[in-house]
């Protein structure tokens, strides 16, 4: 038997040990689960060092000599304190540097990628030559407006006000029936891609 | 029909498991074949790509795991099939974990046993790098920084295909198949909005409809929303794959599903009306 | 400099963050680019610390024979296995690694998410009930785009495809695009808040 094939009847048996979870939690899903998190955190350890640390880190500091990178060595290590409670305090400094860092990529990014070019991006036409190209941008400018009033909860949602939040309401149940149909369509897909491993690739009924 | 609905009230559901399988496994063991035409954000996909001119560099961010393999890998095989037919010179990474391993596949069965490609000339995979948003503001400034060497270990310094390459502005395009976080979202927010490059995504279906504003508003060129998504672009590249292959499955479940909403309602209100 | 250092800390990364964006100074990038180097690399190793967590917690479950200590015992020698596999095999096409990581954890992952497609049957089986007027629209939305978007929607209705492009670019886009500058907003005052230090749990308790 070779690696390949062998490797197929590995991984058809720990997929029918999971889909057996459809039945009832047992042994056989609770081992699979306990392999699959060992293996995904020795995994993720392994790639992390290889691919990150000693590309990024290991390699210019101790090898190439760049001396700056002992800043980022010693924060790492300072995260390690955590492990300790009388010294936990000390991780701070790394995990600030990160929620600093982040932070500031979450206002740039959302400033600059969303808030802005989607507001101009809704700045419509409300005339134009074409019926159904007007009735669309009134539509999406109503209703953007509408979804809008709705997030505002400064003043109470009643009288006209209240009319107009509803509208807003009705766009968002809109949006969110659109996500859930998306939703349905990408579980089956996932359920698809597995039913073809087992029909296709294990037993070769599918070609 | 009291007692049709009671019991329907009531199913196990087991009973709707067995359904749902059975909706899956039968048109792919008897496909049915059913016909569908093309969408707008796929050709816009499609096109993105075509303009790119021959020879071209083109970042190739694959954002994803196995969990999302069967909506993304097809998509992905079928963006290689049209770059490699192009000529394309593809610099791919992930920023998910467990995305460089399938990345790597899908570049050898395309690029170096199908086409025939050259690794490290024409195409080259840099693996995984951590930091989500703040590796793609990393690459703005110094891709080679970044990716200081490829998933095999190669310092890039030493490879053909990224002489050149130092940031955003020396590739022409960013195709991005994206599973979520970090994925579509931030390439946007992060570098087509700062570096003002073209960027196409292929996504998960759960994902697209969130990503349809950035469409709307031209900050992605074309979208691919799931498996339906890859199986239009399938026909567009002329590629049947998983994406085609699994299309009449998937409307089957989804009929199933509508039923199932509809009984469950049908009971529901059957039930109420005679205060059950 | 317990508080007072990671305030300053985030302050000055958070601000630096910002101001490369504005300012095309080379030399400025430069650093911006070093500080954003320093972030990728503490992220990489806070990776070995959550496995050094796992450790931790299995060992006094192993140790002291609590159920299912076989299990977890399987679980750490299956981490330590790919570790080992990773550092000193290699981790590329046609290694052991690689070879567990498609055999084993791929299979697993994506037939857990497939597990997803039986129960949001049962979800919407169960809760899709069309009790008002919001609930009505959210279940005949879901229903036609989940219709439209396969191919027996063109079947049914030729022109499906196209309807249910409607809905996505307009109606239901008008729902997301506000939901996107909402949050979009609520983004950037957190951010604030926690470069300016008016927000601080993440630091946690003393």
């Amino acid at each position: 038997m070779s690696y390949e094939i062998l490797g197929v009847w590995v991984a058809a048996f720990f997929t029918l040990c999971i889909f057996s979870f459809l039945y009832r939690d047992n042994f056989f899903y609770k081992l699979a689960e306990h392999i699959f998190v060992g293996i995904s955190a020795g995994y993720g350890v392994a790639l992390q060092i290889e691919n990150v640390l000693k590309p990024n880190l290991f390699k210019p500091l101790f090898q190439e000599g760049k001396m700056l990178l002992i800043i980022p060595f010693i924060l790492s290590a300072l995260l390690f304190s955590r492990l300790y409670s009388k010294i936990s305090w000390l991780s701070r400094w790394a995990l600030a540097l990160l929620i600093g860092i982040f932070s500031g990529a979450a206002i740039i990014g959302f400033a600059s990628g969303d808030l802005i070019l989607q507001i101009n991006a809704n700045l419509l036409p409300l005339k134009t030559n074409s019926f159904l190209t007007t009735f669309n941008n009134f539509i999406l400018t109503f209703g953007l407006i509408t979804c809008l009033l709705y997030f505002f909860f400064s003043k109470e949602h009643k009288g006209g006000f209240g009319f107009v939040t509803k509208l807003g309401i009705y766009f968002l149940m809109i949006s969110f029936g659109a996500s859930f149909g998306y939703t349905v369509m990408s579980r089956m897909s996932l359920l698809i891609g597995r039913v073809y491993f087992i029909f296709g690739q294990w037993l070769g009924i599918i070609q | 029909m009291q007692k049709f609905f009671e019991f329907i009230n009531q199913l196990d559901r087991r009973i709707i498991f067995i359904f749902v399988a059975l909706a899956i496994i039968l048109p792919l063991l008897f496909p049915l074949n059913i016909k569908f035409t093309v969408t707008e954000p796929v050709r816009g996909f499609y096109e993105a790509i075509d303009k790119v001119p021959n020879g071209s560099k083109v970042l190739f961010a694959c954002d994803f795991e196995p969990g999302s393999l069967p909506e993304l890998y097809p998509m992905t095989y079928a963006a290689l099939e049209q770059m490699l037919k192009k000529d394309l010179k593809i610099i791919a990474l992930s920023l998910w974990p467990a995305g460089p391993p399938l990345v790597e596949k899908a570049l050898t069965d395309m690029a170096q046993n199908e086409f025939k490609r050259k690794y490290g000339v024409d195409y080259v995979n840099l693996g995984f790098k951590e930091g989500r948003e703040v590796v793609m503001v990393s690459m703005g400034s110094s891709i080679p920084n970044t990716f200081p060497q490829d998933y095999r270990g190669t310092k890039v310094s030493q490879i053909p295909i990224m002489q050149g390459v130092n940031n955003f502005k020396d590739v022409k395009l960013i195709v991005n198949i994206s599973a979520g976080y970090p994925g579509t979202k931030e390439w946007v927010q992060q570098v087509q909005a700062r570096y003002n490059i073209g960027l196409v995504s292929g996504c998960t279906a759960v994902s697209a409809p969130e990503y349809y504003p950035y469409y709307q508003s031209k900050q992605l060129l074309g979208l691919l929303g799931g498996m339906k998504g890859a199986a239009e672009y399938e026909i567009l590249v002329n590629r049947i794959g998983l994406g085609r292959r699994g299309m009449d499955a998937q409307s089957m479940a989804h009929v199933i599903i509508f039923l199932f909403i509809l009984l469950g309602n049908l009971a529901y209100f059957s039930l109420k009306k005679k205060g059950t | 400099m317990r508080k007072e250092v990671p305030l300053i800390i985030t302050f000055l990364a958070g601000a630096f963050f910002i101001a490369d964006y504005f300012i095309p100074h080379t030399g400025f990038s430069d650093l911006a680019a070093k500080i954003n180097g320093w972030a990728i690399i503490v992220l990489a190793a806070s990776y070995i610390l959550g496995v050094l967590n796992i450790l931790r917690i299995n060992y006094g479950r192993v140790a002291k024979r609590e159920k299912d200590w076989i299990l977890k015992l399987i679980l750490v020698l299956c981490m330590f296995f790919m570790l080992g596999a990773g550092i000193f095999g290699g981790i590329t096409e046609g290694t052991l690694f690689d070879w567990f990581f498609v055999n084993t954890f791929t299979p697993m992952q994506a037939t857990m998410f497939a597990l997803l497609a039986f129960y949001i049957a049962s979800a919407a089986f169960r809760a899709f009930r069309v009790r008002t007027v919001q609930a009505a629209l959210l279940a005949i939305t879901a229903v036609l785009v989940m219709i439209g978007r396969v191919p027996i929607g063109e079947t049914i209705w030729k022109s499906f495809p196209d309807f249910t492009e409607w809905i996505m670019n307009v109606p239901q886009l008008a729902g997301k695009r506000a939901i996107l500058i909402g949050a979009a907003l609520g983004a950037i005052a957190t951010g604030l808040k926690v470069i300016t230090g008016l927000e601080r749990t993440y630091m946690g308790q003393d």
